[in-house]
């Protein structure tokens, strides 16, 4: 197990004293954390379009491939032995984004849901899961990626105002496999969002990028761990922020442990976090772990900062007003990553919703 | 015809030590067509000038007026003073990262229009600017100013100037890091913005050599936050000549 503090979850209903959980409002999580809530199965996941040739989709009985001392996530274990299983066959290139989209019940109760993504040997594909809506949702996301496949898998919590959403989106990346995730959180009350990654065999990388957007009264937690126990991994992390309104809260923490078994490793991880107005908090936490020296590289950064003054007066002595300047810094600022994404559609629709959250905080 | 005009402006700068008055009292008029240069030493309040005029948040005005054509330009945000005319082409433009130039060029017009121009006439508007400044057309796809050399960002500046069309533009060393090529193209270019605009310009620069495109109708020494001489293009020449020792006071 990790020695590194901040992510050892400890496998108890937390207090919220314990490292991995002390960012959390707990009193907000719907009981999704303590046995409280009432949980459901309802698999709400489903493909959106037709299925390519080579890849399968179906609820059935599933199979945990790691153990984790993830309260959440054996919560939902417990509850339920069946869940969603996306595969994408051996060799497959699949050209089109693969579409799975997760219809909302509301908050009654709350979806504890098991999921499988498994990318076979060199196969090469792009899945997207669309999450909108109000809803209660506690996801267990395992995602396999055999030798040499290359999996992008993009997650977007476009959620309205009253969701709580609590899930681990755990990789385990074999041989020469690359593994991109892309998290977008720009809407729900709260979410807390453990992205992690496993390499289990050289040659493996790994790229977790992620924007997120909170106004007044959001708190949006993404939690990466990478692992590097195998030699000549590569991760990047690059996760990018904004905030406005009083107590928007968002938790960036960065785990990257460097096992004395991981030579070559080659590592790199970036939280910028844009404030835009008082009363809001950003926590950033980048937490580098070393154990052997033979690597090629391992470094971090974390910046918190507000406007740029000089961007603004510059776009504004253009003519440009103040409200257009703001909006177009915001969505540069963003746009590194949104423009990861790749499908024209989904960017606009999220640099849309993106000058919707600052509008909002402007008033 | 449009006139410019500064009067008796002092301006400060807000320190942790307090408040540093920098323009102690400038006066000048500027009218359309006109060229006006103003050289001297560094650190004199030359940008703090052009700042100044263009509404940077850093300044404070202390005393004078700023009018164009009889409106008041202090009481106007940055915003509303390019819209009434004025433009400033930066020492140090600045990067806007994830910003298209063309967006970015775009979002101008169609603000300082009223109007998103059309597309096609735009695309080639901003084509034609962009080839006569000899900068490649893969640079209206590249972040505002990022990564350009100190060269490539003159020229961004200078394109802007032929785009929007103002009444005046204030060139705040336009000319430095440019090699002699680079100076061409981009004299070529304001002179050409001029022909078609007849606006008025104020010129800051230490070296005479882009005098010789731009020529100027007026020269202004400026040393320690006020004119202290005024002549024609010959003063230029003195100047670069004899430095500016008899203006500065130890
Ligand atoms: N924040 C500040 N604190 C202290 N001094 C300042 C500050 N901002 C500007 N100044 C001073 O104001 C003076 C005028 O600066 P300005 O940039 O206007 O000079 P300049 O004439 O354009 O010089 P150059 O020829 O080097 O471009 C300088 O002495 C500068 O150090
Ligand atoms: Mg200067």
């Amino acid at each position: 197990m990790s020695s590194l503090q901040s992510n050892v979850l400890e496998n108890h209903t937390p207090t919220g004293r314990e490292e991995a959980w002390r960012f959390t409002p707990l009193k907000r999580l719907g009981g999704i954390h303590d046995g409280s809530a009432t949980a459901v199965e309802r698999n709400s996941l489903a493909i959106n379009g037709s299925l390519p040739t080579g890849v399968t989709f179906s609820h059935q009985e599933i199979e945990a491939v790691t153990e984790t001392d993830d309260v959440i996530v054996n919560r939902i274990r417990a509850f339920t032995s069946k869940g969603a299983v996306l595969s994408i066959a051996a060799n497959a290139e699949i050209a089109e984004p693969i579409m799975l989209n997760r219809a909302s019940f509301g908050t009654d109760s709350a979806e504890f849901s098991r999921v499988l993504i498994k990318a076979g040997n060199h196969s090469k594909s792009v899945v997207v899961i669309e999450n909108s809506g109000d809803t209660h949702l506690a996801e267990d996301l395992e995602i396999v990626l055999e030798p040499g496949a290359h999996l992008t898998l993009i997650a977007l919590q476009e959620w309205d105002s009253k969701t709580i959403h609590a899930a681990r989106h755990h990789a385990i990346v074999d041989r020469d496999a690359t593994f991109k995730s892309i998290v977008v959180t720009v809407g729900g009350d709260v979410v807390r969002l453990l992205p992690t990654v496993d390499f289990i065999a050289p040659g493996a990388s790994c790229d977790l990028s992620g924007v997120y957007f909170a106004t007044a009264g959001q708190f949006f937690e993404h939690r990466m761990f990478v692992d590097h126990k195998v030699p000549n991994a590569k991760s990047r992390v690059n996760y990018k922020g904004a905030l406005a309104g009083d107590k928007a809260h968002t938790v960036w923490i960065g785990d990257v442990f460097i096992r004395a078994a991981a030579e070559g490793t080659d590592t790199y991880e970036l939280n910028r976090n844009l404030l835009l107005s008082d009363g809001a908090r950003a926590d950033s936490v980048p937490n580098l772990e070393i154990e052997t020296g033979e690597i090629v590289g391992a470094g971090h950064a974390s910046t918190t900062g507000r406007f740029d003054d000089e961007q603004l007066f510059y776009l504004m002595s253009r003519g440009i007003a103040m409200d257009d300047a703001r909006r177009l810094v915001v969505r540069g600022f963003f746009n590194e990553i949104v423009s990861e994404i790749g499908i024209d559609s989904i960017q606009e629709r999220i640099m849309t919703r993106i000058d919707g959250e600052l509008e909002k905080a402007g008033k | 015809m449009s006139t410019l005009e500064i009067r008796g402006l002092k301006v400060s700068v807000e320190t942790e030590q307090g408040s540093i008055e920098i323009l102690k009292g400038v006066d000048l008029t500027i009218k359309s067509g006109e060229t006006h240069a103003i050289m001297g030493p560094n650190g004199s309040g030359k940008s703090t000038l052009a700042y100044s005029i263009a509404g940077h948040p850093k300044y404070t005005i202390t005393e004078g007026t700023v009018t164009l054509d009889g409106a008041d330009v202090l009481e106007m945000t940055v915003d509303e003073r390019a819209k009434a005319g004025l433009f400033l082409a930066m020492q140090y433009p600045v990067e806007v990262p994830g910003v298209s130039v063309s967006n970015f060029l775009r979002t101008a017009a169609t603000a300082l229009r009223g109007e998103a121009p059309k597309l096609r006439e735009w695309v080639g508007e901003v084509k034609s600017a962009m080839e006569s400044l000899k900068m490649d057309a893969s640079f209206a796809q590249r972040n505002v100013n990022e990564g350009f050399s100190g060269g490539e960002k003159k020229r961004h500046e200078i394109m802007q100037l032929e785009l929007l069309k103002p009444k005046f533009a204030i060139l705040d060393e336009t000319d430095s890091g440019l090699d002699v090529d680079a100076l061409r193209i981009v004299s070529e270019g304001v002179v050409r913005a001029k022909a078609a605009n007849n606006h008025g310009i104020l010129l800051i620069t230490h070296y005479t050599r882009i005098l010789r495109y731009i020529k100027p109708d007026f020269v202004h020494v400026f040393a320690n936050g006020r004119i202290v001489e005024e002549g024609g293009p010959e003063l230029a020449d003195k100047l670069e000549a004899n430095g500016y020792a008899e203006y500065v006071t130890a």
